[in-house]
């Protein structure tokens, strides 16, 4: 047993290492640019794929050839990184942060695409690494001397990172940069090169993590994402901007999974879970990370809110008639079509209950519409529920888990709670996948089908039609009551809200279990209408979805997520039929969008609107 | 009858540095007291005590005789206690007209409610308070686009919306023109007179003090070092010495 | 006196509100000209603009005869511009000794040069503290700190933002004392300020700006005999 528990610490202690560089790495950028990269993940992947090529092409049997084929990986990473930066974040940096976001996402959707035309789907196995190849007797027990080597890379880095970051001027300059960007260029610091040497400093890290795992792992697709979401939790459980954090939590995390393994081999992610609650219940700013070093969510402007008018009015009845309408004239595929639509207008209205009013934005809410599915799913395979019942569960499951994750999130803010809840949907996803006994894995559950009565297609749509109007009027409602004006006012001020009495933690976490009911209930929806359940449903580009669709609609007002969710549901699904390779259309797409459009599609509009208005009444006055 | 607000022997430390050590004040309804001192003095921690922002190390805070240490800034807004901020904090997607409502919603205890337009809701009660800090007939302008002034008038009706006992004020007029500072200050003495209400703030602009307040208490260093009336204060030669100086660049006081 | 720095025609937005209608004024080298004026008139943006921290501005800004307006502010900052922020902005993780480093710039001709020697000869708090983290030094020496990290760049022309703004009048007399000593050393001062008691005590020259437009443009000495100026623009 003592055996055992040895080398689950040293396997966990090797695996710790390449978290913390891609981890250390994220953070850093975060800290200096303010931009979370969500492609950090995809340039480990990167750096794994590029060593395997140039370490196979260079000879994997010669120190020379291995070593030096990791440390070029390594360095085309980091001009990967440089061109990411450069072509894309630079003319960025003044947009909202969620766009900001949605560009590095744009980028995992690119690189994903570029990766499999490169590599193709199948795992690649690396070569051993030479002069590592042996094993290390450690209490009997044979230890493979690489992962004592990927043991001592973690601390090894730390310290270099330490001594750069307070004995060189460009470390300095860092540390300011974090704290005041803007300042330290008003003192002369050319922040274009600070970016950019920044980015490559933290690409050629996450690079090094990829690169080193070739021995240990073979590389595949799917590296990216559960990378990225690791690294989250471990920036999360660390502390933002805390390097020494990062890596105390890399090894925390990388240890927990070790033995989940043993001890929760089905649900290894649940313990992970557990201890991230409890480090955030003791310490809500991570081990080492100090309150007020994340920064505001939302630094956008406000605008009013107002009740649509009478002609937004009329024009929601004509939609709404011809929706009502429409399964007359189309044909039955596309019943099926608007039927998704009229669904995943309901998810976009939930994430608009919180990104708006709440001002909370979530990475993570297809746990909540996947946990609703799920919830619908379990009910019909293991209670024999008829879809009546399974109805009413779905948001049941879907609200239980998010009054429990929203407990945590509303503790934080800003960008380190999207981060949280991102981690919160991979730890729901990865139940999902991980658990076959109960969920199938991933081979899903299949035969959720509706009552008799429900089964014709054009009688779905009109069940899925009536529900969604009922939610989306009930959100509606509660955003111009006195509870949706008490949320707003906490997004506002929250030091004023406090002030008048406003308890501003339990109004956020009121907004968080209602709007993950309201997807949870699209969720049963969605099974039903296409009668099986995936982990998929849960997976982060789904939350990247809803994401997109409030975003191209517009957070400033109630109907724009409505609006966003026909207008990129229904492109989404055009282009998947035309092109294999949508994933690199898609992310193109959005990558173009942000840039071309940095306030977004409506605060563009609004912008120039008020620019206008603020000159005409100058005129006016002069 | 005990004072409105009473601060007994009050006292905190930041990793061993005495902020607030051991101070003492009282302060009557229907009266101005100026809390003044030198940065990094212990206004503002003194203030974040009296407010539950933070807890104090030793000592009391009684309003009107009833103890209210440590309870959070929520409940002692709930006793009666109104509060302004150094930087102005209001409600910048809402009206003004609904930036009173909210506190005046909150104040009836609606917060909870999920049905019933908000907007609806304490309208009259709402307009009669920004009439009463003179800003009439604009209830409908987003408070994200108010001139600096008018929003320290907001915040005002704001703090008056829970019918306070006490109002604490945090550099009040900071950031206002001279002219402005004396207007709102006016403005504020003439309420807290007509209505009872005892007003405790800080500020750094020594023409509002002396021609506002009552009394005048200074800090320097954690410990209070003069407490008295404008003139009192004006001629202690301690207070000159820490804060006051010459007077060559503050208008020869 | 040849300007060193010289405005016209500047128009700049915050946000979607147009803080500035064409504000022009100049400074002279060698001067210490104060930009007076209420809140949100347009002090605090007018020295932005001019450091180029506020986006897409209109009109003209000329330093020691070259056009710097639309370029970016490092740029600005290397030609000789140092800048002070109202808000202080010092780095409060970094000690003494690292904020200065942030600021230090290659030496200038026609500039003094600063070494953190020299500034500890001006600012002897600051010496006695050089390992303390800024976020540890009380509103005062934080005030001192971000001006010696701005001399630190070798400047020729220092933007001092509302330098008395929230501190004790004890301090406000030492900042006095502080530029007057700057002006010695050959350094241009514009000053923003509401104080007008302080500004008249130090600066050369008024000039007074309302609602972006500049109302007022003379001699200290003028503004001080022009009463209806003062009251009707500075409300004093």
């Amino acid at each position: 047993m003592l055996d055992l528990v040895l080398t689950q610490t040293l396997n966990g202690l090797a695996s710790a290492s390449s978290l913390f560089l891609v981890a250390c790495g994220l953070s850093i950028i975060f800290g200096v640019t303010r931009i979370v990269n969500f492609a950090h993940g995809s340039l480990y992947m990167l750096g794994g794929y590029l060593a395997f090529t140039l370490v196979t092409w260079l000879g994997p049997a010669d120190p020379l050839g291995f070593w030096g084929g990791v440390i070029i990986a390594v360095l085309l990473t980091s001009l990967a990184g440089v061109l990411v930066e450069v072509l894309i974040l630079r003319r960025i940096y003044q947009a909202p942060e969620l766009f900001q976001l949605l560009a590095t996402f744009g980028v995992v959707l690119m690189l994903q695409d570029i990766a499999l035309a490169t590599w193709g789907p199948e795992d690649k196995l690396g070569p051993r690494a030479p002069g590592f190849r042996s094993f290390v007797i450690l209490f009997d027990n044979r230890f493979p001397s690489y992962e004592l080597f990927l043991i001592a890379v973690g601390p090894v880095v730390l310290g270099l990172i330490w001594l750069l970051f307070h004995r060189t001027r460009w470390g300095v300059l860092i540390r300011a940069a974090t704290q005041d960007r803007e300042m330290v260029s008003a003192l002369g610091v050319n922040q274009r090169l600070l970016f950019t040497s920044v980015f490559a400093f933290g690409a050629a890290l996450a690079g090094l993590g990829g690169a080193l795992q070739l021995p240990r792992e073979a590389i595949n697709l799917h590296m990216d994402l559960s990378m990225i979401a690791e690294a989250f939790v471990v920036v999360v459980v660390g502390g933002l901007g805390s390097v020494t954090g990062a890596y105390l939590a890399a090894v925390l995390i990388g240890v927990l999974h070790a033995f989940g393994i043993l001890i929760l081999p089905k649900i290894t992610l649940v313990l992970v879970f557990l201890v991230m609650a409890a480090v955030l219940i003791v310490r809500p700013h991570g081990l080492l990370g100090k309150a007020g070093v994340e920064p505001r969510g939302h630094a956008g402007q406000l605008f009013l809110l107002r009740p649509a008018d009478r002609a937004a009015k009329l024009f929601g009845i004509v939609a709404l008639g011809l929706l009502a309408l429409a399964p007359l004239v189309v044909p039955d595929h596309l019943v099926l079509t608007l039927t998704d639509l009229v669904i995943f207008a309901v998810f976009a209205a939930s994430l608009h209950l919180l990104m708006g009013p709440g001002g909370i934005t979530s990475f993570g809410h297809a746990a909540y519409f996947g946990l609703g599915a799920y919830g619908a799913a379990l009910a019909v395979k293991w209670l024999g529920s008829p879809m009546e019942e399974a109805l009413m569960l779905a948001p049941l499951m879907a609200g239980v888990a998010g009054a429990i994750f929203g407990w945590f999130c509303v503790r934080l803010s800003g960008v380190y709670l999207a981060m949280l809840t991102l981690a919160f949907a991979q730890i729901a996803w990865a139940t999902a996948f991980q658990w076959v006994d109960l969920t199938g894995g991933d081979n899903g559950i299949l035969g959720v089908w509706p009552s008799a009565w429900a089964v014709p297609k054009t009688v779905f749509y009109y069940l899925a039609l009536a529900i969604a109007v009922l939610v989306i009027v009930a959100l509606r409602i509660i955003i111009f009551a006195p509870f949706g004006y008490a949320l707003r006012a906490g997004r506002d001020s929250p030091l004023r809200a406090e002030a008048i009495g406003l308890d501003v933690g339990r109004l956020q976490w009121a907004a968080f279990t209602i709007a993950a009911i309201a997807a949870g209930i699209a969720g049963g929806l969605f099974a039903f209408s296409k009668g099986s359940v995936f982990p998929t449903y849960m997976a982060i580009p789904r939350s990247v979805d809803a994401l997109l669709m409030v975003l191209l609609g517009g957070v400033q007002t109630v109907a724009g997520p409505i609006v966003g969710a026909f207008a990129y549901m229904g492109l989404s699904e055009q282009l998947m039929k035309l092109t294999g390779y949508w994933r690199f259309v898609l992310g193109l797409s959005i990558v173009l969008l942000v840039v071309l459009f940095p306030r977004g599609l409506v605060g563009t509009w609004l912008f120039w609107r008020a620019r206008r208005e603020s000159a005409a009444q100058a005129t006016a006055t002069a | 009858m005990p004072p409105m607000l009473e601060a007994r022997d009050l006292a905190k430390s930041f990793g061993g540095v005495k902020a607030v050590d051991g101070v003492s004040f009282a302060v009557e309804a229907g009266k101005l007291v100026a809390l003044i001192g030198p940065n990094g003095a212990g206004k503002t921690t003194c203030f974040n005590m009296l407010n539950g922002q933070l807890k104090p190390d030793r000592g009391e805070v009684f309003l009107a005789g009833k103890p209210i240490t440590g309870l959070e800034p929520r409940k002692i807004w709930r006793l009666g206690v109104g509060r302004t901020f150094q930087i102005t904090a209001t409600f910048a997607s809402m009206t003004m007209r609904e930036n009173v409502q909210m506190a005046l919603i909150s104040h009836e205890g609606e917060n909870w409610r999920l049905f019933g337009r908000a907007g609806e809701r304490h309208r009259e009660a709402a307009d009669a308070l920004l009439a009463q800090v003179g800003m009439t007939g604009q209830a409908e302008r987003a408070c994200g686009v108010l001139a600096y002034g008018d929003l320290k008038r907001v915040e005002l009706a704001i703090a008056l919306a829970n019918a306070p006992k006490l109002l604490l004020m945090d550099e009040p007029t900071a950031g206002m023109a001279p002219q402005e500072r004396i207007a709102l200050m006016a403005l504020t003495a003439r309420i807290a007179r007509q209505r009872g209400i005892a007003v405790l703030f800080t500020e750094h602009d020594m023409d509002v003090v002396f021609a506002h307040a009552d009394r005048v208490l200074v800090l320097d260093r954690g410990r209070l070092i003069a407490a008295g009336t404008s003139a009192e204060v004006r001629n202690d030669p301690q207070v000159r010495a820490v804060y006051l100086g010459s007077g060559a660049t503050s208008g020869g006081h | 006196m040849a300007a060193l720095l010289e405005l016209s025609g500047i128009e700049a937005w915050y946000g979607r509100a147009k803080i500035l209608h064409g504000v022009g004024f100049s400074v002279g080298a060698g001067e210490v000209a104060a930009l007076m004026g209420r809140n949100g008139a347009g002090k605090s943006t007018t020295m932005k603009t001019v450091m180029g921290l506020v986006p897409e501005p209109q009109g003209s800004i000329r330093f020691e005869a070259k056009e710097i307006a639309g370029r970016e502010p490092f740029a600005i900052a290397r030609l000789g511009i140092g800048y002070v922020p109202e808000d202080r902005r010092v780095f409060s993780e970094l000690t003494v000794m690292d904020n200065l480093e942030v600021g230090r710039q290659p030496p200038r001709a026609g500039a003094p040069h600063w070494t953190p020697e020299r500034l500890f000869d001006l600012f002897p708090n600051l010496g006695r503290m050089r390992d303390r983290p800024g976020g540890a030094m009380s509103g005062g020496e934080q005030q001192m700190l971000t001006i010696a990290r701005t001399l630190m760049g070798n400047p020729r022309l220092l933007l001092l933002d509302e330098p008395s703004e929230g501190l004790a009048p004890v301090i406000v007399e030492a900042m006095a004392q502080t530029i007057r000593v700057l002006k010695g050393e050959g350094l241009s001062v514009l000053l923003s300020e509401q104080n007008l008691h302080f500004a008249g005590s130090i600066a050369d020259r008024a000039v007074i700006i309302e609602k972006g437009l500049i109302r007022f443009d003379d001699t200290m000495a003028a503004l001080k005999a022009d009463e209806a100026a003062r009251s009707q623009y500075l409300a004093v």
